[in-house]
């Protein structure tokens, strides 16, 4: 590590951006299952207790968000480890630049291309569930920061898994109860908004946890990556 | 630079290992003498609860062990946050050995707290702030020890679950104050109030004699599975050989 860096940090940033949104392009495949598996968790609930609208629209906001907590931890597991088998991740590790930038840029086009999916496939189920659409708003801001929360503490725990054995369901082990505040003023604010109160608060402070992640997030990824790689 | 002494002093497994052998019959008398003594002044000598009769008695194992959960996290997420960042074995080695310590501890308070609901609240568990910060509690020392235990070697799985223990720091001042910041079903605190406690001086004494016992205990316990760390680590060293070789 020798000599000035020839990219600037956000120049490397946009690069490692857009690398993974046209990795996720020609495998677009991959973007989709995860939104698959979203809807079919939704559609398990009334199928398993009964379709009577009223009780559906009472536990829509549960069956909702813990379908999106499981299918986001399920594209938690690829995200750090296809780069570290072809060595992506070493290459990273070596470019001179902070690794906590290039991983937040990673963490960020992760959260684009798994976070959006959710959030326009979120009405979809909910309507199944006979969810009023003026909860439709509350949801989907909802859902849009809490799969951010998700993908970036989730990060952490994607980094710490990368060099131990029995990675998958250690992960969620780490990762489940570090993100359960979540779920519970995710669907708190969207159960609100459900029975046309002010749900402002729950959002706010998914936001204000949104920030933190986002800030410090990075940072202990790029220590565990470390860690597994030296 | 004198004042530092202590700390680099710290680094040295064997200083440690005798430090810790000397310690631990200190912590371990005195915890009994404050357990038994708390134990009895709240089970046998202190009058009934008012309100909750002779149920109330259960705090005496109840508030110390929900205590302890807390305090050994704090402990586990330090001694990582020093590891990490001096690169000290013998930290890991305390955060190794607090971590089962605290899930138990977690657990007694989670069971203990269920019995006591039952009575008072008519249901073994219910889901509100403090009750379900404390599991969370008690699935975060889970996933620190399975992390712990999905490495080979060593150093990583020190270093990788170090981090996580820094990460889950977050809960700790969740739990403390879920009572204060949500309104839950969970009684508010008692003894964190020493300018105006809320109970007699006969229920109180016990009690805090209990909290000081339990303490006492968790730091006997922690320098007797520190030292088993220890000796598990630092099998190959010299130091070790020429104690065991002195026996």
């Amino acid at each position: 590590m020798t000599g000035a860096p020839v990219v600037s940090l956000p120049g490397a940033c946009a690069r490692v951006f857009g690398r993974e949104v046209r990795l996720a392009a020609r495998r677009f495949g991959q973007i989709l299952q995860p939104v698959t598996f979203f809807l079919m968790v939704t559609t398990l609930f009334p199928l398993a207790l009964s379709p009577e609208p009223s009780l559906l629209r009472n536990i829509a906001p549960g069956v909702v968000w813990v379908g999106a907590l499981l299918s986001s931890l399920l594209s938690l597991e690829a995200l750090f480890r296809v780069d570290l088998d072809d060595g992506t991740l070493e290459q990273l590790l070596l470019s001179g630049q902070p690794l906590a930038g290039l991983l937040a840029a990673k963490m960020l086009a992760h959260w684009l291309l798994t976070g959006v999916p959710l959030v326009l496939a979120a009405p979809l189920a909910a309507a199944s569930l006979s969810v009023p659409a003026d909860a439709l708003p509350v949801l989907m801001v909802s859902v849009a920061l809490g799969t951010g929360i998700i993908g970036f503490v989730g990060a952490i725990g994607a980094a710490l898994t990368l060099a131990g054995r029995r990675g998958s369901v250690l992960l969620s082990l780490l990762v489940l109860p570090l993100v359960m505040p979540v779920l519970i003023f995710g669907a708190r604010a969207t159960d609100l908004a459900i029975r046309g109160e002010p749900a402002a608060g729950g959002i706010w402070l998914l936001l204000a946890m949104l920030i933190l992640a986002i800030t410090l997030a990075p940072l202990a990824a790029a220590a565990a990556v470390r860690i597994c790689l030296e | 630079m004198a004042t530092w002494t202590w700390f680099h002093r710290l680094a040295s497994p064997p200083y440690v290992y005798r430090t810790a052998a000397t310690l631990t019959p200190w912590f371990a008398v005195v915890a009994a003498l404050a357990i038994g003594y708390g134990f009895f002044g709240g089970l046998v000598l202190a009058p009934p609860d008012y309100q909750q009769k002779d149920a109330f008695r259960i705090i005496y194992v109840h508030a110390p062990s929900a205590w302890l959960s807390l305090l050994a996290y704090t402990t586990l997420a330090v001694a990582a946050a020093v590891g990490l960042v001096w690169r000290m074995k013998v930290a890991h080695a305390v955060a190794a050995a607090a971590a089962p310590i605290g899930a138990s501890f977690t657990f007694l308070a989670l069971l203990t707290g269920s019995l006591w609901g039952k009575p008072m609240w008519g249901t073994w568990w219910t889901w509100d702030a403090r009750l379900t910060s404390e599991l969370i509690l008690l699935f975060l020392y889970l996933g620190y020890m399975a992390l712990r235990s999905a490495f080979d070697d060593r150093q990583r799985a020190d270093r990788a679950s170090a981090v996580l223990a820094v990460v889950g720091v977050v809960n700790v001042p969740i739990i403390h104050f879920s009572v204060t910041w949500w309104n839950s079903l969970h009684q508010g605190s008692t003894v964190m109030k020493l300018a105006k406690p809320s109970m007699p001086g006969s229920m109180l004494w016990p009690l805090l004699a209990s909290f000081l016992g339990f303490t006492l205990l968790f730091a006997a316990l922690l320098c007797v599975r520190l030292r088993a760390e220890i000796l598990e680590r630092e099998r190959q060293a010299s130091w070790l050989k020429s104690i065991v070789e002195k026996r």
